[in-house]
């Protein structure tokens, strides 16, 4: 009895040494690029193989999207005969920055708009063509090609003038408790940051990598579907793809991550 | 994906007898035979099962998969060529549907 109860207590201070070890390690590694100040991507979190396969352009998944992305970037489709590239030329030169910036606002919806909006946007207006649908293979393709041209460039968005009471709704929403679990998103990604969460390590939540593949889900995915999941583990009820909350918490999130490099397409577990 | 779509790298030229590395990656999948849809039933299986690679008509590399192999599956290996030729990677899944790439490399 007597030695089985000190053998509990010799395990949490095992525990307790091992955690505050993990942590002054995690602190003493320089992350470089994928650092900046206290912000750590989540890079920086993933296991050792998933950094190696981002790292790797080739063994990277997402080149499959990549590729597609730049075929729908040329092809012509719609009424209006018109490809993207008829109006922004070159991607590597017009997209460039793009994801750095957005979502921004936009005058005429009298709200914000990220980037899968805005080619739905051109799609309608300028190409006359069918919408893609939020989460298939060709908005992913094409959101992933558009937002990789920006590819190290630091997150930059604006948050001031006409953007600024959708940042507070995004930011209000961060903080906000819910779900059955009763849980906000700074109860996990910026109090627990680096602890467990069963067997998952969570990260500070940073959304520099979106559209990323995880290897979870065995395919590309756009940051609603994250934001839909994490929704979901909190027993919350999700809102829809491309909802305004979403796109204000996208903006927040964006915010909160400035100065961290556009990772876009990068591989998580 | 709908459209299965191979990649593949490797050296455009290298020294004879040299040991060097070819990767490829093929978009799909996967599908395990393990998983069931929303009403219960089982989602049949569909994997590719089997990845060859000739070299001038002779294989130099061959695998068989299982359904453990993740979607949009890596593979990497290591070859030597003593003369010029031409890499023919095929991919046959379980429908019994090919994919196929070619990669020509100069020996010097």
């Amino acid at each position: 009895m007597g030695v089985k109860r000190y053998f509990g207590l010799f395990v949490v201070l095992a525990v307790v040494a091992g955690a505050s070890l993990y942590g002054f390690a995690a602190k003493a590694k320089d992350w470089g690029k994928y650092q900046s100040g206290e912000l750590r991507s989540g890079y920086t979190y993933a296991s050792k193989e998933t950094r190696a396969m981002q790292d790797d352009d080739f063994a990277n998944p997402s080149s499959i999207w990549m590729d597609q992305g730049e075929e729908l970037w040329l092809k012509a489709q719609g009424k209006a005969g018109k490809s993207c590239a008829s109006c922004h030329d070159d991607a590597a030169q017009s997209m460039k920055g793009v994801a750095t910036r957005y979502p921004v606002f936009d005058k005429s919806l009298g709200k914000l708009k990220n980037v899968e909006q805005q080619i739905n946007i051109c799609r309608k207006q300028r190409m006359e063509a069918k919408p893609f649908k939020w989460e298939s293979n060709k908005m992913l393709a094409m959101t992933v090609y558009v937002k990789g041209q920006s590819r190290d460039m630091p997150v930059n968005v604006k948050i001031n003038g006409p953007a600024a009471p959708f940042f507070e709704k995004g930011k209000a929403q961060y903080f906000q408790r819910r779900g059955q679990l009763n849980l906000a998103c700074k109860h996990c990604h910026e109090d627990n940051a680096g602890n467990l969460a069963r067997a998952n390590l969570l990260s500070q939540g940073h959304s520099n990598g979106f559209p990323l593949y995880r290897l979870a889900w065995q395919r590309l995915g756009s940051l609603h579907r994250r934001f839909r999941g994490c929704d979901k583990n909190i027993r919350a009820r999700p809102y829809g793809y491309g909802s305004d909350e979403y796109v204000n918490l996208e903006l927040y999130l964006a915010a909160r991550g400035r100065g961290l490099p556009v990772e876009t397409p990068a591989v998580r577990n | 994906m709908a459209k299965s779509k191979p990649r593949v790298k490797v050296p455009k030229s290298v020294k004879k007898g040299e040991v060097f590395q070819v990767k490829t990656l093929i978009s799909h999948k996967m599908e395990s035979g393990q998983r069931k849809n929303k009403k219960g039933k089982k989602i049949p299986r569909m994997i590719i099962n089997k990845f060859i690679c000739t070299y001038n008509g002779t294989v130099v590399f061959e695998s068989d998969w299982h359904p453990a192999i993740s979607a949009n599956p890596y593979m990497a290996f290591y070859i030597r060529a003593e003369k010029s030729g031409t890499l023919v990677f095929k991919w046959t899944d379980d429908r019994g549907q090919t994919y196929e790439k070619m990669a020509s490399i100069t020996v010097n």
